[in-house]
Protein backbone atom coordinates (compact mmCIF):
# COMPACT_ATOMS: atom_id res chain seq x y z
CA UNK A 1 0.00 0.00 0.00
CA UNK A 2 2.78 2.21 0.92
CA UNK A 3 4.09 1.79 -3.43
CA UNK A 4 0.66 3.37 -4.38
CA UNK A 5 0.90 6.08 -2.30
CA UNK A 6 3.56 8.48 -3.96
CA UNK A 7 2.39 7.56 -7.31
CA UNK A 8 1.84 10.98 -9.28
CA UNK A 9 0.81 13.15 -5.99
CA UNK A 10 2.82 15.72 -8.13
CA UNK A 11 0.33 15.71 -10.98
CA UNK A 12 -2.26 16.61 -8.58
CA UNK A 13 0.13 19.41 -6.79
CA UNK A 14 0.26 20.74 -10.14
CA UNK A 15 -3.23 20.68 -10.90
CA UNK A 16 -4.10 22.55 -7.37
CA UNK A 17 -0.85 25.01 -8.56
CA UNK A 18 -2.70 25.64 -12.38
CA UNK A 19 -6.19 25.96 -10.32
CA UNK A 20 -4.82 28.68 -7.69
CA UNK A 21 -3.09 30.53 -10.96
CA UNK A 22 -6.63 30.53 -12.68
CA UNK A 23 -8.60 32.04 -9.16
CA UNK A 24 -6.44 35.15 -8.90
CA UNK A 25 -5.87 35.60 -13.45
CA UNK A 26 -6.72 39.46 -13.61
CA UNK A 27 -10.83 39.42 -15.10
CA UNK A 28 -11.96 42.65 -16.38
CA UNK A 29 -14.23 44.19 -13.17
CA UNK A 30 -17.49 43.05 -14.50
CA UNK A 31 -16.37 39.55 -15.45
CA UNK A 32 -14.84 38.83 -12.09
CA UNK A 33 -18.17 37.45 -10.47
CA UNK A 34 -18.76 34.98 -12.90
CA UNK A 35 -14.78 33.59 -12.84
CA UNK A 36 -16.04 29.58 -11.86
CA UNK A 37 -13.96 28.41 -8.20
CA UNK A 38 -10.97 26.52 -9.80
CA UNK A 39 -10.01 25.26 -6.85
CA UNK A 40 -13.01 23.47 -5.27
CA UNK A 41 -13.34 22.09 -9.09
CA UNK A 42 -10.02 20.52 -8.85
CA UNK A 43 -10.38 19.38 -5.36
CA UNK A 44 -13.87 18.00 -6.24
CA UNK A 45 -12.31 15.74 -9.16
CA UNK A 46 -9.60 14.56 -7.28
CA UNK A 47 -11.95 13.69 -4.02
CA UNK A 48 -13.91 11.80 -6.34
CA UNK A 49 -11.09 10.22 -8.30
CA UNK A 50 -8.72 9.36 -5.31
CA UNK A 51 -10.99 9.54 -2.24
CA UNK A 52 -8.05 7.70 -0.30
CA UNK A 53 -5.82 10.53 -0.83
CA UNK A 54 -7.53 13.86 -1.33
CA UNK A 55 -9.72 14.37 1.50
CA UNK A 56 -11.10 17.25 4.40
CA UNK A 57 -7.46 17.95 5.35
CA UNK A 58 -6.22 18.39 1.83
CA UNK A 59 -9.04 20.77 1.10
CA UNK A 60 -8.68 22.50 4.56
CA UNK A 61 -4.92 23.25 3.20
CA UNK A 62 -5.92 24.48 -0.16
CA UNK A 63 -9.04 26.39 1.46
CA UNK A 64 -6.48 28.06 3.32
CA UNK A 65 -4.43 29.01 0.78
CA UNK A 66 -7.11 30.67 -1.25
CA UNK A 67 -7.84 32.30 2.33
CA UNK A 68 -4.30 33.89 1.53
CA UNK A 69 -4.59 34.71 -2.07
CA UNK A 70 -7.77 36.25 -1.79
CA UNK A 71 -6.88 38.28 1.56
CA UNK A 72 -9.94 37.35 3.33
CA UNK A 73 -9.87 35.94 7.32
CA UNK A 74 -8.22 33.43 7.45
CA UNK A 75 -10.05 29.79 7.26
CA UNK A 76 -13.01 31.02 5.80
CA UNK A 77 -12.55 29.17 2.80
CA UNK A 78 -10.79 26.30 4.82
CA UNK A 79 -13.61 25.26 6.31
CA UNK A 80 -15.71 26.14 3.19
CA UNK A 81 -13.33 23.61 1.30
CA UNK A 82 -13.10 20.99 3.85
CA UNK A 83 -16.60 20.88 3.79
CA UNK A 84 -17.04 20.68 0.51
CA UNK A 85 -14.36 17.50 0.27
CA UNK A 86 -16.09 15.96 3.19
CA UNK A 87 -19.57 16.02 1.07
CA UNK A 88 -17.39 14.73 -2.11
CA UNK A 89 -16.37 11.99 0.02
CA UNK A 90 -19.54 10.65 1.47
CA UNK A 91 -20.67 11.08 -2.25
CA UNK A 92 -18.00 9.66 -4.39
CA UNK A 93 -19.41 6.90 -5.61
CA UNK A 94 -22.55 8.01 -6.97
CA UNK A 95 -21.08 10.99 -8.29
CA UNK A 96 -18.78 8.36 -10.15
CA UNK A 97 -21.59 6.84 -11.96
CA UNK A 98 -23.59 9.91 -13.17
CA UNK A 99 -23.97 11.60 -16.68
CA UNK A 100 -21.78 14.43 -16.71
CA UNK A 101 -24.46 16.89 -16.96
CA UNK A 102 -26.06 15.46 -13.89
CA UNK A 103 -22.63 15.73 -11.55
CA UNK A 104 -22.68 19.31 -13.28
CA UNK A 105 -25.44 20.03 -11.39
CA UNK A 106 -23.86 18.52 -8.10
CA UNK A 107 -20.93 20.67 -8.53
CA UNK A 108 -23.14 23.61 -8.61
CA UNK A 109 -24.94 22.62 -5.57
CA UNK A 110 -21.77 21.96 -4.03
CA UNK A 111 -19.54 25.36 -5.06
CA UNK A 112 -23.39 27.10 -4.20
CA UNK A 113 -22.88 25.30 -0.49
CA UNK A 114 -19.10 27.22 -0.39
CA UNK A 115 -20.42 30.05 -1.61
CA UNK A 116 -22.98 30.46 1.23
CA UNK A 117 -20.72 29.36 3.71
CA UNK A 118 -18.19 31.79 2.89
CA UNK A 119 -21.61 34.67 2.99
CA UNK A 120 -22.99 33.95 5.99
CA UNK A 121 -19.04 33.75 7.58
CA UNK A 122 -18.67 37.48 5.95
CA UNK A 123 -22.34 38.51 7.16
CA UNK A 124 -21.04 37.52 10.72
CA UNK A 125 -17.84 40.14 10.66
CA UNK A 126 -20.11 42.97 8.60
CA UNK A 127 -19.69 42.66 4.92
CA UNK A 128 -22.55 41.29 3.44
CA UNK A 129 -22.23 40.49 -0.77
CA UNK A 130 -25.46 40.17 -2.58
CA UNK A 131 -26.92 36.66 -3.46
CA UNK A 132 -26.06 36.41 -7.38
CA UNK A 133 -22.00 36.79 -5.85
CA UNK A 134 -22.91 33.16 -4.78
CA UNK A 135 -24.93 31.75 -7.27
CA UNK A 136 -22.84 32.98 -10.50
CA UNK A 137 -19.98 31.44 -10.20
CA UNK A 138 -21.43 28.13 -9.10
CA UNK A 139 -23.49 28.30 -11.89
CA UNK A 140 -20.32 28.68 -14.34
CA UNK A 141 -18.47 26.09 -11.93
CA UNK A 142 -21.27 23.97 -12.81
CA UNK A 143 -21.29 24.73 -16.53
CA UNK A 144 -17.10 24.56 -17.33
CA UNK A 145 -17.29 20.85 -14.85
CA UNK A 146 -17.28 18.60 -17.73
CA UNK A 147 -14.59 20.16 -19.69
CA UNK A 148 -12.78 20.30 -16.31
CA UNK A 149 -13.54 16.45 -15.31
CA UNK A 150 -12.33 15.67 -18.97
CA UNK A 151 -9.14 16.86 -18.90
CA UNK A 152 -8.53 16.10 -15.28
CA UNK A 153 -9.33 12.36 -16.45
CA UNK A 154 -7.24 12.78 -19.38
CA UNK A 155 -3.92 13.56 -16.92
CA UNK A 156 -4.75 10.89 -14.56
CA UNK A 157 -4.67 8.44 -16.92
CA UNK A 158 -1.80 9.72 -18.75
CA UNK A 159 0.45 10.05 -15.69
CA UNK A 160 -1.17 6.83 -14.27
CA UNK A 161 -1.81 8.98 -10.85
CA UNK A 162 -3.12 6.08 -8.41
CA UNK B 1 -2.80 -9.95 1.17
CA UNK B 2 0.44 -11.00 -1.15
CA UNK B 3 -1.83 -11.46 -4.12
CA UNK B 4 -3.43 -7.27 -3.18
CA UNK B 5 0.73 -6.31 -3.01
CA UNK B 6 1.13 -8.17 -6.48
CA UNK B 7 -1.67 -6.59 -8.10
CA UNK B 8 -0.63 -3.32 -7.12
CA UNK B 9 3.05 -3.52 -8.01
CA UNK B 10 1.53 -4.35 -11.05
CA UNK B 11 -0.60 -1.35 -11.58
CA UNK B 12 2.47 0.68 -10.81
CA UNK B 13 4.85 -1.13 -13.22
CA UNK B 14 1.82 0.17 -15.30
CA UNK B 15 0.66 -3.69 -16.80
CA UNK B 16 -2.92 -3.77 -15.88
CA UNK B 17 -4.53 -2.16 -18.86
CA UNK B 18 -7.88 -1.75 -16.84
CA UNK B 19 -6.97 0.00 -13.28
CA UNK B 20 -10.58 1.26 -12.20
CA UNK B 21 -11.86 -1.48 -10.96
CA UNK B 22 -8.66 -2.48 -9.09
CA UNK B 23 -8.61 0.66 -7.82
CA UNK B 24 -11.92 0.63 -6.51
CA UNK B 25 -11.25 -2.71 -4.76
CA UNK B 26 -8.02 -1.30 -3.44
CA UNK B 27 -10.70 1.94 -2.45
CA UNK B 28 -12.34 -0.71 -0.23
CA UNK B 29 -8.88 -2.54 1.33
CA UNK B 30 -8.04 0.80 2.31
CA UNK B 31 -11.09 1.62 3.95
CA UNK B 32 -11.74 -1.48 5.91
CA UNK B 33 -7.95 -0.88 7.17
CA UNK B 34 -8.19 2.98 6.97
CA UNK B 35 -5.98 4.59 10.40
CA UNK B 36 -6.67 7.96 12.20
CA UNK B 37 -9.92 9.30 13.03
CA UNK B 38 -13.01 9.08 10.56
CA UNK B 39 -13.53 12.08 8.27
CA UNK B 40 -16.66 12.99 9.99
CA UNK B 41 -14.54 13.57 12.99
CA UNK B 42 -11.83 15.30 11.04
CA UNK B 43 -14.02 17.68 9.51
CA UNK B 44 -15.26 18.53 12.94
CA UNK B 45 -11.38 18.86 14.26
CA UNK B 46 -10.97 21.09 11.44
CA UNK B 47 -13.95 23.20 11.56
CA UNK B 48 -13.00 24.11 15.04
CA UNK B 49 -9.23 24.75 13.89
CA UNK B 50 -11.01 27.15 11.22
CA UNK B 51 -12.78 28.67 13.47
CA UNK B 52 -10.71 29.72 15.94
CA UNK B 53 -8.48 30.43 13.19
CA UNK B 54 -10.92 33.20 11.89
CA UNK B 55 -12.03 34.67 16.01
CA UNK B 56 -8.33 34.77 16.16
CA UNK B 57 -7.82 36.88 12.86
CA UNK B 58 -10.87 39.07 13.37
CA UNK B 59 -10.41 39.98 16.98
CA UNK B 60 -6.24 40.10 17.41
CA UNK B 61 -2.83 40.55 15.62
CA UNK B 62 -1.66 37.06 17.19
CA UNK B 63 -1.63 35.01 13.64
CA UNK B 64 -0.19 38.01 11.44
CA UNK B 65 3.20 35.75 11.25
CA UNK B 66 0.97 32.94 10.31
CA UNK B 67 -0.78 34.86 7.31
CA UNK B 68 2.63 36.26 6.28
CA UNK B 69 4.23 32.79 5.90
CA UNK B 70 1.48 31.86 3.97
CA UNK B 71 1.92 34.67 2.18
CA UNK B 72 5.48 34.60 1.16
CA UNK B 73 4.73 30.80 0.21
CA UNK B 74 1.65 32.15 -2.59
CA UNK B 75 3.82 35.22 -3.43
CA UNK B 76 5.68 33.48 -6.57
CA UNK B 77 2.41 32.56 -8.18
CA UNK B 78 1.26 35.93 -7.70
CA UNK B 79 4.48 37.07 -9.27
CA UNK B 80 4.12 34.30 -12.24
CA UNK B 81 0.93 35.66 -13.28
CA UNK B 82 1.42 38.94 -13.23
CA UNK B 83 4.00 38.38 -15.24
CA UNK B 84 1.62 38.33 -19.03
CA UNK B 85 0.53 41.74 -17.66
CA UNK B 86 4.32 43.11 -17.04
CA UNK B 87 5.13 41.36 -20.82
CA UNK B 88 2.18 43.54 -22.32
CA UNK B 89 3.33 46.69 -20.92
CA UNK B 90 6.92 45.92 -22.02
CA UNK B 91 5.78 44.78 -25.78
CA UNK B 92 3.96 48.07 -25.39
CA UNK B 93 6.62 50.28 -24.66
CA UNK B 94 9.07 48.55 -26.88
CA UNK B 95 6.78 48.74 -30.11
CA UNK B 96 6.04 52.11 -30.21
CA UNK B 97 6.61 54.10 -33.64
CA UNK B 98 9.23 56.97 -33.33
CA UNK B 99 6.75 59.39 -33.94
CA UNK B 100 4.33 58.39 -30.89
CA UNK B 101 7.04 58.25 -28.79
CA UNK B 102 8.17 62.22 -29.92
CA UNK B 103 5.42 63.54 -29.53
CA UNK B 104 4.76 61.81 -25.85
CA UNK B 105 8.26 63.08 -25.66
CA UNK B 106 6.82 67.09 -26.08
CA UNK B 107 4.03 66.60 -24.60
CA UNK B 108 5.70 65.58 -20.96
CA UNK B 109 8.34 67.99 -21.59
CA UNK B 110 5.37 70.62 -21.48
CA UNK B 111 4.05 68.81 -18.90
CA UNK B 112 6.95 68.89 -16.88
CA UNK B 113 7.41 72.69 -17.25
CA UNK B 114 4.15 73.89 -16.50
CA UNK B 115 4.80 71.40 -13.23
CA UNK B 116 8.11 73.45 -12.34
CA UNK B 117 6.81 76.58 -12.48
CA UNK B 118 4.01 75.28 -10.25
CA UNK B 119 6.44 74.31 -7.66
CA UNK B 120 8.47 77.13 -7.95
CA UNK B 121 5.07 78.92 -6.71
CA UNK B 122 4.23 75.85 -4.27
CA UNK B 123 8.24 76.13 -2.50
CA UNK B 124 7.20 79.88 -1.92
CA UNK B 125 3.86 79.39 -0.56
CA UNK B 126 5.28 76.06 1.44
CA UNK B 127 7.55 78.44 3.10
CA UNK B 128 5.54 81.38 3.74
CA UNK B 129 2.72 79.33 5.45
CA UNK B 130 5.31 77.64 7.59
CA UNK B 131 6.49 81.41 8.90
CA UNK B 132 2.96 81.92 9.45
CA UNK B 133 2.05 78.91 11.20
CA UNK B 134 5.14 80.17 13.33
CA UNK B 135 3.69 83.56 13.62
CA UNK B 136 0.33 81.98 14.87
CA UNK B 137 2.40 79.24 17.16
CA UNK B 138 0.28 76.53 15.56
CA UNK B 139 1.29 72.79 15.11
CA UNK B 140 4.03 72.75 12.03
CA UNK B 141 3.60 70.00 9.60
CA UNK B 142 6.72 68.00 8.21
CA UNK B 143 6.98 66.77 4.60
CA UNK B 144 5.47 63.51 3.78
CA UNK B 145 7.82 60.99 2.94
CA UNK B 146 7.00 58.18 0.40
CA UNK B 147 7.40 54.99 -1.31
CA UNK B 148 6.56 53.59 -5.34
CA UNK B 149 4.96 50.23 -5.42
CA UNK B 150 3.68 48.69 -8.07
CA UNK B 151 0.70 46.55 -8.25
CA UNK B 152 0.46 43.23 -9.42
CA UNK B 153 -2.04 42.17 -11.97
CA UNK B 154 -3.99 39.52 -9.17
CA UNK B 155 -7.69 39.49 -8.61
CA UNK B 156 -8.48 38.53 -5.06
CA UNK B 157 -11.66 38.58 -3.34
CA UNK B 158 -14.76 39.22 -5.69
CA UNK B 159 -16.77 40.67 -2.94
CA UNK B 160 -14.49 42.99 -2.00
CA UNK B 161 -12.00 45.73 -3.60
CA UNK B 162 -8.50 45.31 -2.43
CA UNK B 163 -5.45 45.39 -4.48
CA UNK B 164 -1.65 43.95 -3.86
CA UNK B 165 1.36 45.87 -4.20
CA UNK B 166 5.11 44.30 -4.47
CA UNK B 167 6.14 45.96 -1.55
CA UNK B 168 6.45 44.46 2.11
CA UNK B 169 8.05 44.69 5.31
CA UNK B 170 11.16 43.14 3.79
CA UNK B 171 11.37 46.71 1.90
CA UNK B 172 10.27 49.14 4.41
CA UNK B 173 9.04 50.07 7.46
CA UNK B 174 5.45 49.66 6.23
CA UNK B 175 2.24 49.41 8.40
CA UNK B 176 -1.44 48.31 8.28
CA UNK B 177 -3.36 51.14 7.44
CA UNK B 178 -0.65 53.57 5.41
CA UNK B 179 -2.18 55.00 2.43
CA UNK B 180 -1.85 54.56 -0.65
CA UNK B 181 -2.07 57.42 -3.19
CA UNK B 182 -1.70 57.78 -6.67
CA UNK B 183 -0.42 60.33 -9.27
CA UNK B 184 -4.39 61.72 -9.10
CA UNK B 185 -5.62 61.15 -5.62
CA UNK B 186 -6.00 58.76 -3.02
CA UNK B 187 -6.34 54.97 -3.34
CA UNK B 188 -6.92 53.52 -0.21
CA UNK B 189 -5.30 51.63 2.83
CA UNK B 190 -3.00 49.21 3.60
CA UNK B 191 -4.78 46.02 5.39
CA UNK B 192 -1.94 43.73 5.45
CA UNK B 193 1.83 43.65 5.38
CA UNK B 194 3.50 40.59 4.05
CA UNK B 195 7.24 39.94 3.81
CA UNK B 196 7.58 40.91 0.19
CA UNK B 197 3.78 42.20 -0.68
CA UNK B 198 0.98 43.36 0.68
CA UNK B 199 -3.02 44.24 0.24
CA UNK B 200 -4.56 47.54 0.37
CA UNK B 201 -8.34 48.06 0.60
CA UNK B 202 -9.25 50.67 -2.15
CA UNK B 203 -11.52 53.59 -1.27
CA UNK B 204 -14.18 52.21 -3.10
CA UNK B 205 -14.89 49.10 -1.15
CA UNK B 206 -18.00 49.17 0.66
CA UNK B 207 -15.79 48.93 3.96
CA UNK B 208 -13.84 51.72 3.72
CA UNK B 209 -15.01 55.04 5.15
CA UNK B 210 -12.88 58.02 4.61
CA UNK B 211 -12.64 61.42 6.54
CA UNK B 212 -12.82 64.46 3.85
CA UNK B 213 -13.61 68.07 3.30
CA UNK B 214 -14.90 69.94 0.46
CA UNK B 215 -12.29 71.72 -0.71
CA UNK B 216 -14.21 74.94 -1.33
CA UNK B 217 -15.80 75.66 1.94
CA UNK B 218 -14.16 73.14 4.58
CA UNK B 219 -17.40 71.85 4.78
CA UNK B 220 -16.19 67.85 6.09
CA UNK B 221 -17.97 64.80 5.32
CA UNK B 222 -17.44 61.03 5.15
CA UNK B 223 -17.12 59.57 2.04
CA UNK B 224 -17.92 55.64 2.10
CA UNK B 225 -17.16 53.25 -0.36
CA UNK B 226 -19.85 51.92 -2.81
CA UNK B 227 -18.66 48.39 -3.82
CA UNK B 228 -18.78 49.51 -7.00
CA UNK B 229 -15.72 50.71 -9.19
CA UNK B 230 -16.34 54.07 -9.77
CA UNK B 231 -17.85 55.81 -7.25
CA UNK B 232 -18.38 56.90 -3.70
CA UNK B 233 -20.90 58.12 -1.28
CA UNK B 234 -20.87 60.95 0.79
CA UNK B 235 -22.61 60.32 4.04
CA UNK B 236 -24.88 62.33 6.82
CA UNK B 237 -25.11 65.34 4.81
CA UNK B 238 -28.28 66.95 5.53
CA UNK B 239 -30.21 68.30 2.30
CA UNK B 240 -29.26 71.56 2.90
CA UNK B 241 -25.54 71.45 2.93
CA UNK B 242 -23.73 73.58 0.45
CA UNK B 243 -22.20 71.10 -1.72
CA UNK B 244 -22.17 70.79 -5.48
CA UNK B 245 -21.99 69.12 -8.70
CA UNK B 246 -18.06 69.77 -9.85
CA UNK B 247 -16.68 70.02 -5.72
CA UNK B 248 -13.75 68.57 -5.22
CA UNK B 249 -13.08 66.62 -2.03
CA UNK B 250 -10.00 66.59 -0.15
CA UNK B 251 -8.37 64.56 2.55
CA UNK B 252 -9.49 66.18 5.78
CA UNK B 253 -6.56 64.58 7.96
CA UNK B 254 -9.35 64.12 10.77
CA UNK B 255 -9.18 60.09 11.82
CA UNK B 256 -5.36 60.12 11.57
CA UNK B 257 -4.95 58.00 9.00
CA UNK B 258 -4.67 59.79 5.92
CA UNK B 259 -2.53 63.46 5.68
CA UNK B 260 -4.73 66.32 5.21
CA UNK B 261 -4.98 67.65 1.80
CA UNK B 262 -4.76 65.04 -0.83
CA UNK B 263 -7.24 64.93 -3.33
CA UNK B 264 -10.04 62.62 -3.53
CA UNK B 265 -12.50 62.70 -5.98
CA UNK B 266 -15.11 65.41 -7.68
CA UNK B 267 -18.91 64.67 -6.63
CA UNK B 268 -20.96 63.99 -10.04
CA UNK B 269 -23.95 64.11 -8.40
CA UNK B 270 -26.16 65.55 -5.77
CA UNK B 271 -30.30 64.08 -4.98
CA UNK B 272 -32.28 66.06 -2.69
CA UNK B 273 -35.14 64.11 -1.79
CA UNK B 274 -37.19 66.04 0.62
CA UNK B 275 -38.58 63.17 1.96
CA UNK B 276 -35.13 61.13 3.64
CA UNK B 277 -33.56 63.04 5.87
CA UNK B 278 -29.78 63.15 4.01
CA UNK B 279 -28.92 63.97 0.83
CA UNK B 280 -27.57 61.60 -1.96
CA UNK B 281 -24.18 62.91 -2.48
CA UNK B 282 -22.13 60.42 -5.45
CA UNK B 283 -18.61 61.41 -5.52
CA UNK B 284 -16.13 59.92 -8.51
CA UNK B 285 -12.64 59.55 -7.41
CA UNK B 286 -9.54 61.17 -8.64
CA UNK B 287 -7.24 57.99 -8.75
CA UNK B 288 -7.32 56.32 -11.54
CA UNK B 289 -7.94 52.97 -9.18
CA UNK B 290 -8.35 50.25 -11.57
CA UNK B 291 -5.76 51.41 -14.27
CA UNK B 292 -2.74 52.66 -12.16
CA UNK B 293 0.44 50.60 -12.01
CA UNK B 294 2.27 52.24 -9.75
CA UNK B 295 1.02 53.49 -6.49
CA UNK B 296 2.83 55.79 -3.85
CA UNK B 297 2.79 54.42 -0.02
CA UNK B 298 2.93 57.66 2.17
CA UNK B 299 4.03 58.03 5.17
CA UNK B 300 2.27 61.21 6.81
CA UNK B 301 4.48 63.86 8.22
CA UNK B 302 3.38 64.34 11.76
CA UNK B 303 2.94 67.82 13.49
CA UNK B 304 5.91 68.12 15.85
CA UNK B 305 3.73 68.99 18.99
CA UNK B 306 3.16 66.84 22.03
CA UNK B 307 -0.03 67.44 22.12
CA UNK B 308 -0.92 66.14 18.85
CA UNK B 309 -3.87 63.49 18.86
CA UNK B 310 -2.52 61.46 15.95
CA UNK B 311 0.82 60.85 17.48
CA UNK B 312 -0.44 57.70 18.72
CA UNK B 313 -0.72 55.88 15.39
CA UNK B 314 2.57 56.82 14.32
CA UNK B 315 3.98 53.83 12.60
CA UNK B 316 7.02 53.53 14.60
CA UNK B 317 5.13 53.24 18.16
CA UNK B 318 3.28 50.53 16.26
CA UNK B 319 6.97 48.34 15.48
Amino acid sequence: MSLTRHQGGGVIALTFIGAFALAILPLPGALEIYRPEWVTLTLIYWAMAMPARVGVAIGWITGLLLDVLRDTLLGQYALALALVAFLTLHLHQRLRVFPLWQQGVSVFVLVMLQGLVVIWIKGLIGQSPGLWAVIAPALTSGLVWPAVYLYLRHLRRRHQVA
Amino acid sequence: MGVLRRSTACIHAGVVPRPSSLRSRRFAVKLLFVQGPSIGTRLLLLAALSITLMTLDQRTDAIRQVRGGLAVLVYPLQYAVNIPAQLLDWAGDSFTSREHLQEENEALRRENAALRSQLQKLTFIETENRQLRELLQSAKRVGDRVLIAELLAVDLDPYRKAVVINKGSRDDTLYPGQPLVDADGVMGKLIHVNPWSSTAMLITDPNHALPVQVARNGLRAIAVGSGTEDHLELLHLPNNADVREGDLLVTSGLGCVFPAGYPVGKVIRVEVNPRLPFAHIVVAPSARLTRSREVLLVWPGLSERPGNPCAFGKPEDEG
